[in-house]
């Protein structure tokens, strides 16, 4: 793969994904499907903060949104620059249908896109509507909604997961849940961290001692919760042996952030999409895109030098400011990658509302970059940027993903249409240009 | 009146718990005298809780009010003595950078020596030594013993000995709305409980107010007309580093952005100065904060660059000035009797600073303690501040050095910025007010320095409540409100420096909070 010591490496490939966020990874995912050579470059970013579930839309103006297919349809009308908007349901459920068939082909198992919303449980006891919740998640919903005997297992020394407050805050809705505290087996002292807990569980010895305890308190339960710490790599035969075990039905709920669902969703990635034909060169920060007449260049570098990849196009999914793809500076909100134009208030003053938690959101969150119906993003005349340039996920504006419970929707769904109009246009350069190979290292 | 209405009797009423009052109470209870310390909100809600917490040398007025300059070197020499546990003695220095006036830095040394003050020059390579943060364009420095005080954990251990003296108590959330006046005296308070949502009549023999900014209000509730104040509002911005460790003052008349004061592990750089007519919305502007920081960079260009995690504004209270500007002659304070407004048992103390509140307490006890017939004097320039360890919590440097003395491994730290421990918050509430019956994050907020570090409570909020929780203090969805109201409450600091990384923070906040809990819509839940 070297040219020669001293020289950057270089890498040439169909499409390059810039940001390893869902949206980054879902954009892999769609070109792996499509046969497009493909390249991942960018920050983890955000994806060990997420819960694992896969949000399409929860809320509208506050209020709860049942049937997120049908609030797709309002938004069209009241909010036509929104990036969901701006998509065919159609896609959007296809989207959805190949990322979760992706991971549970991966070994990583979670629902299939619905006709409705799921309500799914939260680590402070509050319920969300989402649409699609690792296998691992989705007997709390349907627990819930039956109003099953269940006991919320929590365990000492793990801070921010409290079953006395989860129960508390669902004891009107689910009048048979309950509560215990356990000692995770050989972690009788001190502080514990789910991530650990969850390689923990990887061990059979730990999982049958754990199993025992949770006999020991499960009392008339049919189910148990349990924080999401059921394994790394195999939640689903790590759940299943559980259940084995204690002779209950077993459910996961998220945990504060960094969450053990978000960091399997990232090794998932980190170890799949190479297999598949990917170039990952992932934890590397993109310095530099330029383009030129046959392609676009990064520019990153790695603990062995720097690293240029050609790509004939490429997708901006670099999210917003807690990835970087976005820089909130004092005299202005800015793109970090190229310097596109921003659509965002007049003025800082204006950015944030005066109360925190305002259901409706903050003015700087609907901040971001500007496209057209191709995904391109605009220059500020109103122009594409470039034609090989692409963009996807909550870098775009016109969008509250936090309020709209619709990060992973937007994510997803738009990574699907960059992926699928970038295809097209390689689809376009491929029929002038005949044979331009997949991958090819220099 | 509700049928639940209660009253109250005490000696003395004491209206407004800031450092004045807090002290105050703690004076009266050394001469014997019992007394009510009340307040519409809490401890140090008002100026007392938002300054820089600077124990003035007594430098900074050198040129605009030597009178002041000295009773804040006396007053710094014997809080340094007699208060060492909430004090930093960290040092301070003046600096003047290019572009100050040279003549004025000359100057300086005779008028700090006229006040008494010790003050010793550097000369720029040996202060740029000590701090290297200092700009190149530095051309004078003197150091001077300026030092920090924590203002929460002062009212607290004030408010702490009065009780144990002689009972005094201490209630928060308790708001006057009006006086009962009769035959020259005024016979009972009558106030409005916030915690209960109930009035409360208190009667009392003796009436202090200790308003603050809101003293004139207060007169007025007595029909006493003779408090004239102005409202200068002052923004302060916390960075998230400890940027510097001495105070560093700029070295030229009193003006925006001219001091940083080190508070534990951040700094805080302030102050612009704006009068207002608004006593009660008041919050930094934009203009504000880029003022506050152009200036302060001239100084210590590192300010232009650094991270922010909080600012804030408060009211100060400035007497009325006779034709002068706000920053001159004017920080001062007042000890009015109202003998000439027909009550003979009120008083107002109001102006004056954080350094000189416990000679403001000890003027206006002289006064109560005379007027009540007790003639023992004042002991507070004597006697030393006792410790209590459920106060220090609030201390930003106290924490961390204990926690890292007797260390237990089940005794684990809910807020990681600032160390504050399980353990920390039993002791908090085993110590709080008697009608505070209900254990709150927001009492943990206001008792320790949870919530107060980079996070900014995100991540503490959540696991003190999970904590409350866990101790059955929760038992229903009010744990989860008072979680959003104190996020809510933080936010009003943070939002006017959301820039950088603290943008992303914000985004990683927002979406925990309100993505994944639904903390703004819980409501509906």
């Amino acid at each position: 793969m070297m040219r020669g010591s001293g020289t950057a490496r270089q890498f040439s490939t169909q499409l390059a994904v810039i940001g390893s966020g869902i949206a980054g990874f879902a954009a892999s995912i769609f070109a792996v499907n499509r046969q497009i050579a493909t390249a991942q470059v960018g920050n983890t970013g955000a994806l060990a903060y997420t819960t694992g579930y896969l949000d399409l839309i929860g809320k509208r103006g506050g209020a709860v949104v049942v049937d997120p297919w049908q609030a797709l349809a309002s938004l069209r009308e009241s909010e036509p620059k929104h990036p969901l908007s701006r998509l065919d349901t159609g896609d959007i459920r296809q989207a959805f249908t190949e990322f979760t068939d992706f991971l549970g082909a991966c070994g990583l198992a979670y629902s299939a896109p619905g006709t409705g919303n799921l309500t799914a449980l939260t680590p402070a006891g509050t319920l969300k509507q989402t649409l699609c919740v690792p296998a691992t998640m989705a007997a709390g919903a349907r627990a819930l909604a039956a109003d099953a005997p269940c006991v919320i297992v929590d365990f000492k020394g793990l801070k921010g997961f409290s079953g006395a407050e989860l129960a508390a805050n669902l004891r009107q809705r689910w009048p048979r849940v309950t509560t215990q505290r356990i000692v995770f087996p050989g972690m009788e002292r001190g502080e514990i961290y789910p991530e650990v807990m969850a390689r923990a569980l990887e061990v059979a010895a730990t999982r049958e001692q754990l199993a025992a305890a949770l006999r020991a308190v499960a009392g008339t339960a049919e189910l148990i919760g349990l924080p999401a710490i059921l394994g790394m790599h195999r939640p689903d035969q790590v759940r299943a042996e559980l259940e084995r075990l204690t002779g209950r039905e077993i459910f996961e709920i998220p945990t504060m952030p960094p969450s053990v669902p978000g960091i399997r969703l990232r090794e998932l990635m980190q170890q799949v999409l190479p297999q598949k034909g990917v170039t990952l060169i992932p934890q590397q920060r993109v310095t530099a895109l330029s383009f030129e007449g046959d392609g676009a260049t990064l520019a990153l570098c790695d603990a062995f030098g720097p690293i240029r990849v050609h790509a004939q196009a490429v997708i901006l999914a670099t999210g917003r400011f807690l990835s970087g793809g976005l820089e909130a500076h004092p005299a202005g909100i800015r793109e970090h990658l190229l310097d596109l134009p921003v659509t965002q208030p007049a003025d800082r003053a204006d950015w944030y509302r005066a109360r925190y938690t305002d259901p409706r959101g903050h003015p700087i969150n609907s901040a971001g970059i500007e496209i057209d119906d191709s995904f391109r993003p605009l220059t500020g005349e109103g122009r594409r940027y470039h034609e090989r340039l692409f963009a996807a996920g909550v870098i775009l504006a016109h969008q509250d993903w936090i309020r709209g419970r619709s990060g992973a929707g937007i994510a997803i769904a738009t990574a699907f249409k960059a992926v699928t109009e970038a295809e097209r246009f390689l689809a376009g350069r491929q029929a002038m240009a005949p044979g331009a190979p997949p991958l090819q290292c220099h | 009146m509700s049928s639940d209405a209660t009253t109250l009797e005490t000696e003395v009423l004491i209206i407004g718990g800031g450092v004045t009052g807090a002290g105050i109470m703690r004076d009266l209870a050394l001469r014997g005298i019992q007394s009510l310390l009340i307040d519409k909100r809490d401890l140090c809600a008002g100026a007392s809780g938002g300054n820089h917490g600077l124990l003035h040398s007594g430098a900074r007025y050198v040129s605009t009010d030597p009178g002041a300059a000295i009773e804040c070197r006396k007053e710094n020499a014997l809080l340094k003595r007699l208060a060492p546990q909430c004090i930093e003695t960290a040092g301070g220095l003046f600096v003047a950078v290019q572009g100050d006036d040279p003549e004025f830095a000359d100057r300086f040394p005779a008028l700090c020596q006229h006040a008494g003050i010790d003050c010793g020059e550097l000369t720029p390579a040996e202060a740029r030594r000590l701090e290297p943060v200092l700009s190149e364009k530095l051309f004078k420095a003197y150091r001077v013993p300026d030092a920090t005080i924590d203002p929460f954990h002062l009212a607290m251990l004030n408010v702490d000995h009065a009780r144990l003296l002689n009972g005094s108590l201490y209630r928060p959330h308790t708001e006057v709305l009006r006086f009962e006046v009769a035959a020259g005296e005024i016979r009972a308070a009558i106030c409005h409980d916030h915690l209960h949502n109930r009035r409360l009549t208190i009667r009392a023999r003796q009436f202090v107010n200790a308003g603050g900014a809101w003293a004139m209000n207060i007169a007025r509730l007595a029909a006493c007309t003779d408090v004239h104040l102005l409202y200068a509002k002052g923004t302060i911005l916390v960075s998230n580093d400890r940027l510097a460790q001495r105070v560093i003052n700029r070295l030229r008349p009193p003006g925006d952005g001219d001091i940083l004061v080190p508070g534990g592990t951040v700094s805080l750089l302030g102050t612009t100065s704006t009068r207002v007519e608004d006593l009660e919305q008041v919050s930094p502007t934009a203009e504000e904060i880029d003022r506050n920081i152009r200036e302060g960079a001239a100084m210590i260009p590192a300010l232009a660059g650094a991270r922010y995690i909080r600012a804030f504004s408060r009211v100060r209270p400035l007497l009325q000035p006779s034709g002068t500007t706000d920053r001159a002659a004017t920080r001062g304070f007042a000890l009015l009797d109202h003998a000439s407004q027909g009550v003979d048992n009120f008083c107002t103390i109001t102006g004056g600073k954080l350094t000189t509140f416990r000679l403001m307490a000890e003027r206006t006890a002289d006064l109560v303690a005379r007027r009540l017939g007790n003639d023992r004097a004042g002991l507070t320039a004597t006697v030393p501040l006792p410790d209590n360890e459920a106060s220090s919590w609030a201390d930003p440097a106290a924490a961390p050095k204990r926690w890292h003395h007797d260390r237990d491994p089940d005794d684990m730290i809910l807020c990681e910025c600032e160390m504050v421990p399980q353990s920390a918050i039993e002791q908090v509430f085993a110590n709080s007010p008697d009608i505070e019956k209900e254990r709150t994050i927001d009492l943990i907020a206001l008792r320790t320095r949870a919530g107060k570090g980079p996070c900014q409570g995100s991540f503490c909020g959540i696991r003190i409540g999970s904590y409350l929780y866990d101790r059955g203090y929760y038992r229903d969805a009010t744990g989860l409100a008072h979680l959003r109201d104190f996020l809510d409450e933080r936010f009003k600091g943070q939002r006017s420096v959301i820039w950088g990384p603290q943008a992303a923070q914000m985004e990683l906040a927002e979406a925990l909070h309100c993505g994944l809990l639904g903390l703004d819509t819980l409501e509906d839940e």
